[in-house]
């Protein structure tokens, strides 16, 4: 009988090799996405940021990418994953069209897709690291839902991912109602990105608002948000503080 | 059809460009009992003859739901139809799984069309020997769709497979351009009286007929056998009583014969139609 070890390629599989297939650790990110349902249709919000780490290195990332004729993607976590599912939703789309039989997908359709693709891949331990936000209009019918990295998936009036749910989401859940017009639905998407910019640390001042109705869809150009630093108690932040020497 | 040299395998052409297996699978479909389909903007009903074997046993279930919105009648080799039913109850529920969304019917007819082209195309198979007609809902409306063993389909406002059809085929003709606003009662009792036509004046019962409905709003169900013989007395169609009756008798006399004189000649083979 021979017990010598056989020699693995290095590709393996199996032993220490084998987690280096999967991914572990976000590199490139995007922060939170912000959308909500209004008279006509959606509308999303998202800065450009695609941050390293603790550094903001890139800062003309889309995070937002119309999917066919009825659907807007918006995307934070790690920014290759999400032009993955790009790929993939560019084929289904693709195949959709080659029917050529008067039915295409519409959102609820590539929201579930997508649900099905996140959880298998959450089931493989090698999951794509992105939270999604899935919105569209057809047939008159408005349709806003979520995927996250994990496969948790649900549709509401008004989503966010990341940090936008702990500071944008209540902010809508006290402002937002029924048929809001265009311009009060970018007032209040803007008062959320807002609050994200002063007190989310991997945002930055540069944003795009996307608006997708029956016709189609619509993205801003890149734009920046007015702050204000002129409080009193920035002016001298060291006033008055106690110090221990 | 008679037997020549070049009717044994599925994968010989004869010299005038015909498969003859595949013909004689669609003789099949012609010699099962038969099945009707029309539709309306918003409906679609079928139907079909279900006659038992003797009293004691029950009859061939011939008309499949397929899922919510798609159901399909057969006619010919039932236990072809009932595998085929099954692949297209799996296809229904992937999509389902997948998109949350009901199959669009025509895609499912393709993907049918196509598993029975397969057939027609390899040595060790045999194409099916069944001939089903699809009814379902999508985004554009109500369809029924006719799938041929030779791995064609068509679509249409109504149609009648399987044997003595040409009686339901003519009585349908003379209906067709009223159907696409026909009322769901109405589209029932044309389907109805269809089936009627192919009884070649036997009583019309609802215990040797079956009859499903789907349509926008009503998901596809068979419908019970009261409640089809309560149609049947209340639009009072009984055999030969009836004036009408007599011509479709003779018309459809004739017209056997002439489809007897057609297939027997090398004109074009039924599935280039």
């Amino acid at each position: 009988m021979n017990f010598t070890a056989s020699k693995q390629p290095e590709n393996c599989l199996l032993g220490p090799e084998s987690d280096s297939q999967r991914t572990l650790y976000p590199y490139v990110t995007g922060t939170s996405v912000v959308a909500l349902k209004y008279k006509d249709g959606i509308l999303m919000a998202a800065d450009m940021g695609g941050s390293y780490g603790s550094t903001l290195r890139y800062k003309s990332v889309e995070r937002m990418k119309p999917i066919g004729k009825h659907s807007l993607l918006g995307a934070s976590g790690e920014i290759s994953d999400f032009q993955e599912i790009l790929k993939y939703l560019d084929e289904l789309i693709l195949y959709d069209n080659m029917w050529d039989d008067g039915n295409s997908l519409g959102p609820k359709e590539v929201h579930n897709y997508l649900t099905r693709v996140m959880y298998n891949r959450r089931n493989k331990f090698n999951p794509l690291w992105n939270s999604l936000v899935l919105g569209g209009v057809k047939k008159g019918e408005k349709y806003l839902g979520t995927v996250s990295m994990i496969g948790v998936n649900f549709e509401d009036n008004h989503v966010a991912t990341g940090f936008g749910n702990h500071l944008a989401r209540p902010i809508l859940r006290q402002e937002w109602h029924e048929n809001l017009s265009f311009e009060d639905g970018v007032k209040l998407l803007e008062k959320c990105m807002r609050v994200l910019l002063y007190r989310d640390r991997s945002a930055i001042n540069k944003l795009q608002i996307a608006k997708i109705t029956e016709e189609g869809m619509t993205i801003s150009p890149p734009y920046s948000l007015k702050t204000y630093w002129e409080f009193a108690a920035f002016e001298n932040p060291t006033q008055g503080a106690v110090g221990s020497w | 059809m008679f037997r020549n040299q070049y009717d044994t395998d599925v994968t010989t052409w004869s010299p005038a460009g015909r498969l003859f297996q595949v013909e004689y699978a669609m003789e099949a479909v012609k010699q099962g009992s038969a099945a009707i389909g029309l539709r309306s903007k918003t409906h679609v009903v079928l139907g079909c003859v279900n006659k038992a074997n003797s009293e004691l046993s029950s009859h061939q279930k011939k008309i499949f739901k397929v899922d919510d919105h798609i159901g399909v009648a057969i006619a010919g080799l039932t236990a072809d139809g009932r595998v085929l039913s099954r692949y297209m109850r799996n296809e229904c529920i992937n999509y389902n799984f997948t998109y949350e969304s009901p199959l669009p019917v025509g895609r499912l007819v393709v993907q049918l069309a196509d598993r029975a082209q397969v057939c027609t195309q390899r040595s060790w198979k045999r194409p099916y020997g069944v001939g089903l007609l699809v009814a379902g809902l999508d985004e554009s409306g109500a369809h029924l769709y006719y799938n041929c063993p030779s791995g064609n389909y068509f679509e249409y406002q109504a149609f009648a497979i399987g044997s003595r059809s040409q009686a339901a085929k003519t009585y349908l003709e003379r209906r067709f351009e009223n159907l696409a606003d026909s009322s769901r009662d109405d589209l029932v009792k044309d389907a109805l009286m269809a089936i009627r036509e192919t009884l070649q004046g036997e009583t019309l019962k609802s215990s040797i007929c079956t009859v499903a409905v789907v349509g926008v709003g009503e998901p596809f169900h068979i419908l019970d056998q009261e409640t089809v013989q309560q149609m049947i007395n209340a639009f009072e169609i009984v055999g030969e009583q009836e004036g009408p009756a007599a011509e479709p008798d003779d018309a459809s006399g004739q017209e056997a014969a002439a489809e007897q004189g057609g297939s027997t000649d090398e004109g074009v083979a039924p599935m280039d139609i």
